[in-house]
């Protein structure tokens, strides 16, 4: 909701409000707590890429002295899945292993060493099963699908959706084009490992811990998994060492380390190995994908028809939604009067791919603002004019019905190209020295809840104690991207108090209403609003109280710093809350938030997209690259975001940098890949994250468009900015080589390739050509809205 | 089970450990100071770093034995809540810090930098503090943390 | 948490009783424990019995730079002690600090980097890793799966230090059941991934020493992916030493991480010994390297990438020598 800051409080630059905590170390991260009697857990994992189980042998695990607990897959035989669409995991393999890693077995004893040998003795007796690694095999292979036994075996999801007439766009187009991309998968890598803690407390019920960005999907999972009323579980969720999409699924070691709890009735504590978080991933899908535009000879997309085949690996996960993410997002930054989006998930024996920071947006972001800069190329146009002439413009409806309210992305885009210099440079800068330039697009927060319900998708109380002291009370957990003050930070604006004064508990299924979880980028706009909502409420009170007391007009009594202000009289705030306390009894306020209903079309696959607001940003990357050795070097990247209001200005600058870091390590390094099944090197020597030397200056710019439903304008800034920047680098290598790289990472020796293609007199291309030989059905034809620009 | 006395944030323990013990081990599971952090037990991401006779080293790949009669110093030994270290201040200025878990092993790294150079350049920070992998912020809060508390900033 | 398996430990107070207890069975040297201590938590030791460990062992620290110039490094001086040392030669103090990152500087040792074991991207990995796959030569196995076809393990020598000790001519001194002996360092090595060292396993590596080196222009270049943490993939040393004409009276050219052992090019060398040194001769040696060594698909980036980049390193460390 939108109310105006005039406290000061929302947009000064603070620290964190746990800043000192953790720079004393006092955080207490999941692996940092223990129970006297705690027994450690350990969990035996597939060295099979597909294998039925014929048996599974604990006897001699269970006779190792300190040993007091086995588990199997016989012993927690119900599916589940994060999305109610892909209920395919189990939290031990039943039957069947899919990948090198999928949890078999757990155990738990006395001591780490006891548990890690006791996973040695546990026997398992494979019958090896035909083995899928790409998607080429998941398409052809027609034995022993991984999933199921249809026709069409290794497909998760298919969809195949056209707004408009795009066969018609593409007649009156003076000018198409067609691509092949392919943005290769990778892991989140968040430094702390995932751990859960399960714990009897002394009144029966199982409490459950857990480093996750989602305790109350994690809720509703462990009732489930263990067939037990919710009532009977308590979560709470752990400050999480980074989460970045890693730790918003449900995964073996939690429902394990709850049922390990409640057979051995001791405390137990499985941390994951790094090599684990490789296995469990839930990172980036490798995309392969094709589009094809149509322009008039100005410019103008006429159509536009995208196609996306996704690498899931093993289980669904959120990959539904991922694979739409893939193709709904295109229409939030260029107006495309007729869209077509084909997609496909496949299975393949490896770690299951998820949701990683941009959610199936990056890998579509990189082909789709890469293919422009060439379509510019093509037509004779500079990068920017080409997009300009095809933004976006405020409060329109895109063809595939989603909402766009605030957008700043024209600001983003001049910000950026001025300060940069970018249309002086782009062509003059010396050979080996390049700059590109790219935009891109966020949700802030997902319209629909991840499983049907019409309650909301957040929750806030606060209460205020006779010291006048407030507490907030949130479910959403804190993965570092600053949710927490962000909570104290609305509610100390509209209450007049300090960030840091304030009480905020967060993440707690017993303690704090329901807020669905820190994915999506949805904290700040519908926590906030919950937040700001129940802190109007009690403002409200407190002022209403004040001026009955006072016995002057309301209007007259307003909310200072600490103080609530009558005319001439300043009341300290713990005063009048008590005054509000006599007044009105326990002063406790609830807000809530849930999305517009009308922001979405109805049509299959429209639950996806939709979103109260996007964010939008623009990047320009200043590259160097050595033609010899093919080595791309990031100089200095400028990052405008369009936010909507920066309620902690240094927070949001963090969200930027941290974005441009990540992004740079898909575009340059990162890679999760297979020999076979077989991961190239689960550690973090092998899995390459850039270092501090890595790191160019980042320009961060925040551009504020005040947001009309966002708590004081605000929109998100944990995931957006990281898009943009992928394509600036690719564009920019580019400018320095005049070489197209269309699969990333940019690895040296793919450098070079496209260099030698140049060389040999080619198009100094390095990327695929094919696609797999696949037939999508028929698309839904959906009518696009009457307001939408069409063809 | 091996006899080792080490001094830790200043106090003298004596400890039975087994042979295999590594100092990351013994300083959060045996002293409770679990302000050390690990994110890879493999010398890889540097989130482990504790200061012995003052250097960062990496505690994962420490036996305990071998840093018998050593000084060894962690995130709990260099400053509170109340009265914190200027480094530990500075990072949340800086918003140097967002999920937490790599900072405890910075701030040490830049300790044990500042203590010998309390005037480095920007780039000998980054070179000091190359071996510790941030994931959340970019580095760029990190420097502008380090920086402002050396001798000529303060 | 990834914990080391159960061991013993021994720490002599002299070399001849550390010699004594790597005698045993599943005895192991430890000097800072950087490179012995992951791979042991990798479980890649499964014999492993006993860490014996130096640190009580008088005499093993220390930089000691004499008269006529030579230098002898103590075994168990710290790369970090190395990298600070003005008195050294700056090619010896960059690759030293060129060796993984700031932390393991500080632990890791000159002796441990120069027996740094031998790396493969089939051996070096973790638990489960190594349960899914069928073990390899080094790990016990049958054959080596990065070259099915050969007998021989491919592991790859991944030691920064070691190239650049080849090319200035360092000796090692070494102390076993037999007494002391001294050879010169590229005799310590042998281009088999398995057996890479040529002292055996009872023998300990005290001291390098460096002759003196006056007038000798040498240089060290790393390839890897990162600033930082990161093994070389190539290491290029090269010392040379130019007459007042420019004529190149004297070249080594050593390159690291492309196979078992540190590789002296001498077909480099010959090009350059004996000419004067311009960029013509410079890109003929450059060129001469690119076919001496086969690095193969065990490492980071590709055996073709790597091979490629062999004379570009080369030249551009020959080139800055000039």
């Amino acid at each position: 909701m939108r109310s105006e800051p005039h406290l000061g409080i929302v947009g000064r630059a603070a620290p964190r409000v746990d800043a000192l905590a953790q720079a004393t170390g006092r955080v207490k991260y999941l692996d940092d707590l223990s129970y006297s009697g705690m027994l450690h857990g350990k969990i035996l994992r597939s060295t099979e890429a597909h294998a039925r189980i014929v048996a599974v042998d604990t006897s001699a695990a269970k006779a190792l002295p300190g040993v007091h607990g086995i588990l199997t897959g016989e012993d927690l035989p119900v599916a589940f899945g994060l999305l109610p669409v892909s209920q395919d995991e189990h939290a031990l393999a039943v039957d069947k292993v899919r990948h090198i890693g999928d949890p078999i077995a757990a155990v738990a004893a006395e001591h780490p060493d006891i548990a890690q040998r006791a996973m040695e003795l546990i026997e398992v007796t494979y019958e090896s099963l035909p083995v899928v690694t790409t998607m080429t095999e998941a398409v052809e292979t027609t034995e022993e699908p991984i999933h199921g036994d249809g026709p069409r075996n290794n497909r998760d999801r298919e969809i195949s959706l056209e707004f408009g007439d795009v066969d018609a766009g593409f007649d009156i187009a003076y000018h198409i084009r067609e691509d092949v991309f392919f943005y290769q998968g990778n892991n989140h890598a968040a430094l702390e490992a995932h751990g859960a803690l399960g714990v009897v407390e002394d009144d029966g019920r199982l409490h459950v811990f857990s480093s996750t960005q989602v305790p109350h999907y994690l809720h509703r999972i462990l009732a489930k998994v263990l067939e037990m009323p919710e009532s009977r579980i308590r979560v709470t969720a752990t400050p999480t060492g980074g989460g970045f999409g890693a730790k918003t699924d449900v995964f073996s070691h939690e429902l394990v380390a709850g049922q390990m709890a409640l057979i051995t009735g001791r405390p137990v504590k499985f941390v994951l190995t790094r090599e684990e978080v490789f296995y469990a991933h839930r990172g980036r899908h490798p995309v392969l994908m094709w589009v094809k535009t149509g322009f008039t000879s100005d410019g103008r997309i006429t159509a536009m028809s995208f196609r996306t085949f996704i690498d899931g690996g093993a289980y669904g996960s959120y990959g539904a939604a991922s694979l739409l993410y893939t193709g709904q997002l295109q229409t939030i930054t260029y107006r495309i009067p007729a869209y077509r989006f084909e997609g496909v998930r496949l299975f393949t024996n490896k770690p299951a791919c998820g949701p990683k920071r941009g959610h199936g947006t990056p890998q579509p972001r990189f082909g789709l603002e890469v293919h422009l800069d060439k379509a510019a190329d093509d037509l004779g146009l500079d990068p920017v004019t080409i997009r300009k002439r095809n933004l976006v413009s405020p409060n329109t409806v895109t063809v595939n019905h989603l909402r766009i309210t605030s957008c700043g992305l024209t600001e983003c885009i001049d910000r950026v190209v001025a300060d940069s210099g970018y249309l002086d440079k782009r062509r003059h800068l010396p050979q080996g020295h390049g700059i590109g330039f790219a935009i891109g697009a966020y949700m802030s927060g997902a319209g629909l809840p991840i499983y049907f319900n019409d309650m909301p998708q957040s929750e806030v109380m606060i209460k205020v104690d006779r010291g006048g002291g407030v507490t907030v009370y949130s479910m959403a957990a804190d993965c570092g991207q600053g949710s927490t003050t962000m909570l104290a930070t609305v509610v100390g604006e509209a209450l007049g108090l300090d960030p840091s004064d304030l009480v905020v508990i967060t993440a707690d299924t017993d303690l704090t209403p329901v807020d669905l979880g820190s994915y999506s980028s949805r904290v700040t706009f519908m926590a906030g609003n919950a937040a700001l909502e129940a802190a109007l409420k009690l403002t409200d009170l407190v002022l209403t109280a004040i001026a009955d007391e006072l016995d002057i007009d309301q209007d007259a009594v307003e909310i200072g710093h600490g103080v609530v202000v009558a005319g001439d009289r300043e009341i300290p705030w713990a005063e009048a809350a008590r005054i509000a306390e006599a007044r009105w009894g326990l002063l406790v306020t609830t807000g809530t938030y849930k999305p517009p209903k009308d922001i979405k079309g109805d049509y299959r696959g429209a639950g996806v997209g939709p979103s109260p607001a996007y964010s939008y940003s623009a990047c320009v990357a200043d590259v160097k690259c050595d033609p010899e050795t093919g080595h791309v070097s990031v100089e200095r990247v400028w990052l405008a975001h369009d936010v909507g209001r920066a309620i902690n200005p240094l927070l949001v600058r963090g969200q930027i940098e941290g974005s441009v870091h990540m992004a740079l390590g898909e575009v340059l390094m990162e890679e999760q890949t297979f020999r076979g099944a077989l991961h190239s090197g689960p550690s973090l020597l092998d899995y390459k994250i850039p270092t501090v030397l890595e790191m160019p200056r980042v320009e961060s710019i925040i551009v504020e468009s005040i947001d009309a439903e966002g708590p004081f304008g605000a929109k998100e800034v944990g995931q957006g900015p990281l898009l943009p920047v992928i394509p600036a680098v690719v564009n920019a290598v580019h400018d320095a080589l005049g070489i197209r790289l269309d699969a990333i990472p940019l690895r040296p020796d793919k450098v070079l390739a496209a260099l030698d293609d140049l060389e040999r007199g080619g198009p100094g291309r390095y990327g695929p050509t094919d696609l797999p030989d696949y037939t999508f059905r028929s698309p839904l034809r959906v009518d696009p809205p009457p307001e939408a620009v069409t063809v | 089970m091996e006899p080792v006395t080490l001094t830790v944030n200043g106090a003298t323990r004596r400890l039975f450990v087994p042979p295999q013990r590594t100092l990351l081990e013994t300083v959060r599971e045996d002293l409770g100071l679990t302000g050390t952090k690990h994110g890879c037990e493999l010398g890889e991401c540097g989130a482990c770093t504790v200061l012995i006779d003052g250097v960062p080293i990496l505690s994962c790949l420490t036996l305990t034995v071998n840093a018998t009669d050593c000084e060894i110093v962690t995130i709990e030994g260099i400053g509170s809540m109340t009265e914190p270290h200027p480094l530990q201040r500075s990072f949340g200025e800086h918003g140097a810090a967002q999920c937490g878990y790599c900072t405890p092993a910075m701030i040490l790294t830049a300790k044990a930098l500042l203590d010998r150079d309390p005037n480095p350049s920007e780039e000998t920070i980054a070179e000091a503090i190359a071996g510790n992998m941030c994931r959340c912020t970019g580095y760029l809060s990190i420097l502008s943390a380090v920086a402002a508390v050396t001798e000529e900033n303060q | 948490m990834l914990r080391l398996p159960p061991l013993r430990y021994e720490a002599p107070s002299t070399l001849e009783e550390a010699v004594a207890l790597l005698a045993e069975d599943g005895a192991l040297l430890a000097a800072g424990g950087s490179d012995l201590v992951p791979n042991l938590k990798r479980r890649q030791y499964p014999t492993a019995r006993t860490i014996v460990s130096l640190r009580r062992v008088a005499d093993l620290v220390g930089i000691r730079v004499e008269s006529d110039g030579t230098i002898r490094i103590a075994a168990l001086t710290t790369l970090a002690t190395v990298v600070e040392d003005s008195r050294l030669p700056k090619v010896l103090r960059e690759a030293a600090g060129a060796v993984a990152s700031p932390q393991i500087r500080n632990q890791g040792t000159v002796g441990g980097n120069l027996c740094v074991d031998t790396r493969c991207d089939w051996l070096n990995v973790p638990d489960t890793w190594r349960q899914a796959a069928e073990p390899c030569l080094k790990a016990g196995g049958e054959m080596c799966w990065v070259a099915p076809a050969k007998k021989d393990c491919w592991a790859v020598s991944s030691s920064d230090l070691a190239p650049v000790m080849v090319a200035l001519g360092a000796e090692v001194q070494l102390i076993g059941p037999d007494g002391r002996r001294s050879i010169p360092i590229e005799q310590l090595y042998r281009n088999d991934g398995m057996a890479y060292l040529t002292k055996t396993t009872e023998e300990i590596l005290t001291e390098v020493v460096i002759g003196p080196h006056a007038g000798l222009r040498a240089t060290y270049r790393k390839l890897r992916r990162r600033g930082s943490i990161d093994f070389p993939i190539l290491g290029v040393a090269a010392a040379v030493r130019l007459d007042d004409a420019d004529i190149c009276t004297e070249a080594r050219i050593v390159l690291g991480a492309v196979a078992s052992a540190p590789l002296r090019v001498p077909t480099s060398e010959e090009v350059l010994v004996g000419r004067t040194y311009n960029a013509e001769t410079i890109a003929e040696a450059a060129e001469a390297a690119r076919k001496l060594a086969r690095p193969l698909n065990n490492t980071d980036l590709t055996s073709r990438y790597r091979t490629r980049m062999i004379p570009v390193f080369v030249r551009r460390a020959l080139e800055e020598l000039g």
